[in-house]
């Protein structure tokens, strides 16, 4: 995957207990491509910011080779067509990932935006994502509460954290029956909430929730778009967190590739 | 050539915002006698030679796993319709 030099590296270098950079190197992060598949650069950008190497996957490959996490990123695979997310999540690559993910080795998962709803499509994740209840794409700098810092992703955030990343999507409504949604809730799968205002009708106002393990997570906003100094949400309008919000993801998910590998 | 045609809709307790939309649009066309839309989809699996139970359960299957997510929709038809 060819990339264009990094800028404001050493401003978006992860900040109090971040790993011994000289391990992170090594932890190698997969980000996944399909038809239609537009974040898979900026989600490579933000894996090699936060210190780690991306590996760049294909939907129709048949193995994941050697990752230790894998990345799902934004877009419109297969322009969905039928449901977002409906046709991708049966393209080879995605059936292993589901094994490597739902396996002891609990392969850690982040499926942003399109990915989050691949995610649901899997049944990796419970709910689906229907058009916004205002009907209309929406895009804009969006306040977002950690309200689980125990997963893979999260867990260089502080509980409670408020961080501020792009939303960018038209079917984000998160739904799921109220069973669902109290279960998730008393098992703390409620990883982030939509804070000041709900861009799309989401039940309880959820963002993105993990599964039981924590392993995996989706969540309809985009982390990756907030990882460089300068071009982040601050940059833009200025209405709160910075310009890196969103690095925490990538670098949580590194300190326990790397914790795991002692 | 036989088809097979799905129908399949959103559930009665999901929100159907592309329902909504229309239903207010309607009256500002003087279609008043409405009061509720939803909108649904409509698949036509096209098969070549006959249709056995075998290949109507195959409908079925990918009507339940691909054309519909359980999650939101309900496979509310399966029917075979001659050319």
């Amino acid at each position: 995957m060819t990339e264009l030099p990094l800028i404001g590296e050493a401003a978006a270098a992860p900040s109090a207990g971040s790993p011994d950079t000289s391990r992170l190197a090594g932890a190698k992060i997969g980000v996944i491509t399909f038809p239609g598949t537009l974040d898979d650069r900026d989600a490579a950008r933000a894996v090699r910011l936060a210190g780690a190497t991306p590996v760049a996957l294909w939907h129709a490959d048949t193995s994941l080779g050697d990752v230790d996490a894998v990345v799902i990123p934004g877009g419109f695979s297969y322009g969905d067509y039928l449901r977002a997310g409906a046709i991708a999540r049966f393209a080879p690559l995605m059936s292993r990932i589901i094994d490597a993910a739902n396996s002891d080795a609990k392969l850690p998962v982040l499926g942003i935006c399109n990915g989050f709803q691949i995610l649901t499509e899997s049944h990796l994740l419970p709910g689906s994502m229907i058009k916004n209840d205002h009907l209309k794409f929406m895009c804009r700098d969006q306040v977002l509460r950690v309200e689980n810092n125990n997963t893979h992703w999260t867990s260089d955030y502080a509980a409670g954290q408020e961080i501020t990343v792009p939303l960018k999507n038209q079917d984000g409504q998160y739904i799921a029956d109220e069973k669902t949604l109290d279960a998730l809730e008393a098992e703390g799968r409620v990883v982030f909430r939509y804070v000041g205002f709900n861009p799309n009708g989401s039940r309880r106002d959820i963002a993105g929730i993990s599964n039981t393990a924590g392993n995996v997570v989706g969540l309809m906003p985009h982390p990756e778009h907030a990882v460089e100094v300068g071009y982040g949400p601050e940059s833009l309008d200025g209405i709160g967190g910075s310009d890196t919000d969103g690095l925490g993801f990538f670098t949580s998910v590194l300190n326990k590739i790397v914790g795991d590998a002692k | 050539m036989p088809r097979i045609v799905v129908d399949v809709m959103p559930k009665p307790e999901i929100l159907d915002p592309q329902g909504k939309a229309i239903v207010g649009a309607l009256p500002r066309l003087g279609f008043t006698s409405f009061s509720a839309v939803r909108q649904g989809k409509r698949f036509e699996l096209t098969v070549d030679g006959e249709v056995t139970d075998a290949v109507l359960a195959q409908a079925r299957e990918a009507a339940e796993t691909l054309l519909s997510n359980p999650v939101i929709e309900d496979v509310v038809n399966v029917e075979v319709v001659e050319a």
